[in-house]
């Protein structure tokens, strides 16, 4: 079902991913240096299908997302600087540092409210999709989750009424429990009974499709047939985008498992090596829509550090944006409580 | 005045609010239970077929589609059925719909109105008798609303449907077939605004919901032995109308608070722990909480009736104020 995409877009993807990417490197050198607390997860590794699926998605459409939203957010459009604030608890950040990593959220751009919760985002999705069916504006409402969001017996219930009532649901199920590791080692691989995520919404009548989610181009074209059905009113569509889990999320907490990513590994300068050799080699999005764009050309080798140099700055002033940031005055702490 | 049931008032209210708002829809129809009110709900079906749905068994899920919808800027209704199925939709009331609008520095509000049937209904057991408010006043950011006449309930639904916030409309099935005295024009009711039901200057009974028309009860036989009751139906206890619950103290002296949730962390505590913060100076006698036994509700009639608040209870525990000496 691929379909390569042109190369216009796929530079314009390439630049969202690799935003995404050292957004999220950011965060952990942060996190490292206990410019914030608490538990997070970063989005490296799924970069391609938070952006693919974003760049097919208009203002009018909903999105729901999960404690692993940083990217989405980013890939939907939110502005890096506001989102590093939230991160770091502070004023100016999107949700006034109220909500923090596990729930950014900017309704500007149509996010429903981001649960923490696994499996909370599925079912308001699937509410943003009666929102839409109730307007009858050709809108869609997407939902991401994990994996393990599926064991979670709301996930059922809201599969069940999507389908029963037609909603124009995009169930975008980010299967990053693929690869290898010590069981016991770090966070938890699936545990499902089915090895077949599909067929969990396949025995609801959702049609489904399975992408290698670390491929933007597959996942650009499945998302768009997709999004295509649900607004054609023959919703709600099922998408398993499967990816190698980042070693960095392997460990209960993130780690620089991987290094900063070294784009020169794109443009065949530098070759991947060391123990996480196969994953940058095979497995990381950004890598290979990089080697994608720059392999051969001269010019296009040239673009792509560009780009990077570009992404480092805009990062480094969304950080520093971030941690000049006035924490919130104690006298709000009652506030909001009621709209 | 005329009067009307508790049950065709709510769906004069539910109606209301569908006409005059297309963002309005009803998800779950069976709002008045399965007793013999429910076909007043056949006008609403008849005349707005498109804006109400019945989901599955399925209460988390049919929950979460309006908190997802009202973060979508709709104004769904989400009728729970049976208070005691909103346990299975907990996570999606306190820990989505009431945190949403906080957790979002008020970006996000959750306009959603839940309805649910609460209370020893008879015969229900201990898995369909639950009154879950008390546990969801421990929610911070719902609005619960805890209406006992025709009129309040018409008003504070209208109000629900108005209000940016997510709120809990609490009826007890016993109050469906109710008759109460109401106004022509119906109309809606700020939410925190307690309601005076029985002006009376010898003891403040605090009430809510079906205990209300117990405490009227109550207060009728204790007129008969020279007791002049004040009764304050709360109509919401989220948020909570202190200052007619201390007004009327100051009056009396004296305080019953009466509520059908358990015993313990109840809204009867709350109650209680206000006026002694708040009003310790004012008070002649201990307060005395009258509510259900802390006990799952039995299913044997003698042993529901024996853990269950009656007007006899009620005025017992009023007549314990006078007898007191402080």
């Amino acid at each position: 079902m691929s379909r390569p995409l042109p190369d216009d877009l796929a530079w314009t993807l390439l630049d969202r991913m690799l935003l995404i990417r050292r957004f999220e490197e950011a965060v952990l050198r942060l996190s490292n240096e206990k410019q914030f607390i608490g538990h997070y997860h970063l989005y490296i590794g799924q970069e391609a299908t938070g952006v693919a699926v974003m760049s097919l998605l208009d203002a009018r459409d909903r999105v729901a997302t999960t404690h692993r939203n940083h990217g989405h957010v980013l890939a939907r459009g939110a502005d890096p600087g506001r989102a590093m604030a939230e991160i770091l608890g502070r004023t100016t950040g999107l949700n006034g540092g109220r909500g923090g990593t596990l729930h950014l959220s900017e309704p500007d751009l149509g996010f429903l409210s981001t649960s923490g919760i696994v499996g909370g985002c599925i079912s308001l999705g699937v509410g943003g999709g009666y929102a839409c069916r109730q307007r009858g504006d050709g809108a869609v409402s997407a939902v991401f989750f994990g994996d393990g969001a599926l064991e979670e017996g709301v996930s059922f219930e809201a599969l069940n009424i999507a389908s029963l009532w037609h909603l124009p649901v995009l169930f975008i199920c980010e299967n990053n429990s693929t690869g290898s590791w010590a069981p016991g080692a770090g966070y938890p691989t699936l545990v499902h009974a089915s090895s077949d995520l599909c067929s969990i919404a396949k025995s609801v009548n959702i049609a489904t499709m399975r992408v290698d989610g670390a491929d933007a181009s597959a996942v650009h074209a499945a998302a768009g047939d997709a999004i295509a059905l649900c607004r054609a009113g023959k919703g709600p569509v099922f998408i398993e985008a499967v990816t190698r889990r980042w070693p960095g999320s392997n460990p209960l907490w993130p780690e620089p498992a991987t290094g900063t990513t070294d784009m020169r590994m794109a443009s065949g300068e530098v070759a991947p090596s060391g123990e996480h050799a196969d994953w940058l080699e095979h497995h990381d999005p950004v890598l290979r829509l990089g080697r994608r764009l720059a392999s051969g050309s001269p010019d296009a080798v040239a673009r792509l550090a560009s780009l990077d140099q570009t992404t480092r700055t805009r990062i480094d002033a969304a950080v520093a944006f971030a941690l000049q940031s006035p924490l919130p005055a104690v006298e709000t702490a009652l506030d909001h409580v009621f709209a | 005045m005329p009067t009307q049931s508790y049950a065709d008032a709510l769906v004069d209210a539910l109606h209301d609010s569908l006409a005059d708002d297309d963002r309005v829809s009803l998800i779950g129809s069976y709002v008045l239970g399965l007793g013999p009110q429910r076909h007043l709900m056949d006008r609403i079906r008849k005349d707005f077929p498109d804006r109400i749905v019945d989901p599955p068994t399925a209460e988390a899920g049919a929950a979460a589609t309006g908190i997802g919808a009202a973060m979508a800027g709709m104004r769904p209704f989400v009728d729970l059925g049976t208070g005691s199925f909103s346990f299975l939709a907990w996570s999606q009331i306190v820990n989505e719909a009431a945190v949403s609008c906080y957790m979002s520095n008020g970006r996000i509000p959750v306009p959603v109105t839940f309805h649910l049937l609460h209370g020893v209904r008879g015969g229900g057991a201990a898995q369909h008798s639950h009154s879950p408010q008390s546990m969801l006043c421990n929610a911070p950011g719902l609005e619960i609303a805890v209406p006992a006449t025709a009129a309040d309930v018409y008003g504070l639904v209208r109000t629900a449907f108005a209000s940016a916030n997510p709120t809990v409309i609490v009826s007890h099935a016993k109050l469906l077939g109710i008759e109460s005295p109401v106004p022509a024009e119906k109309q809606p009711i700020p939410f925190g605004t307690a309601d005076v039901k029985r002006k009376g200057g010898d003891v403040t009974i605090v009430a809510n919901s079906l205990m209300v028309h117990y405490s009227l009860a109550a207060a009728a036989e204790l007129a008969s032995e020279g007791i002049d009751a004040e009764i304050v139906d709360l109509r919401t206890i989220a948020p909570l109308d202190e200052r007619t619950i201390l007004n009327s103290v100051a009056r009396t002296g004296r305080l019953v608070v009466v509520d059908e949730c358990p015993l313990r962390c109840g809204i009867a505590s709350e109650v209680a722990g206000t006026v002694a913060e708040h009003g310790f100076d004012l008070l002649k006698a201990p307060i005395q909480r009258v509510t259900r036994a802390h006990v799952p509700v039995p299913y044997s009639a003698a042993l529901e009736a024996a853990v269950t608040p009656d007007a006899a209870k009620i005025a017992a525990a009023a007549r314990r104020t006078i007898g007191a000496r402080r």
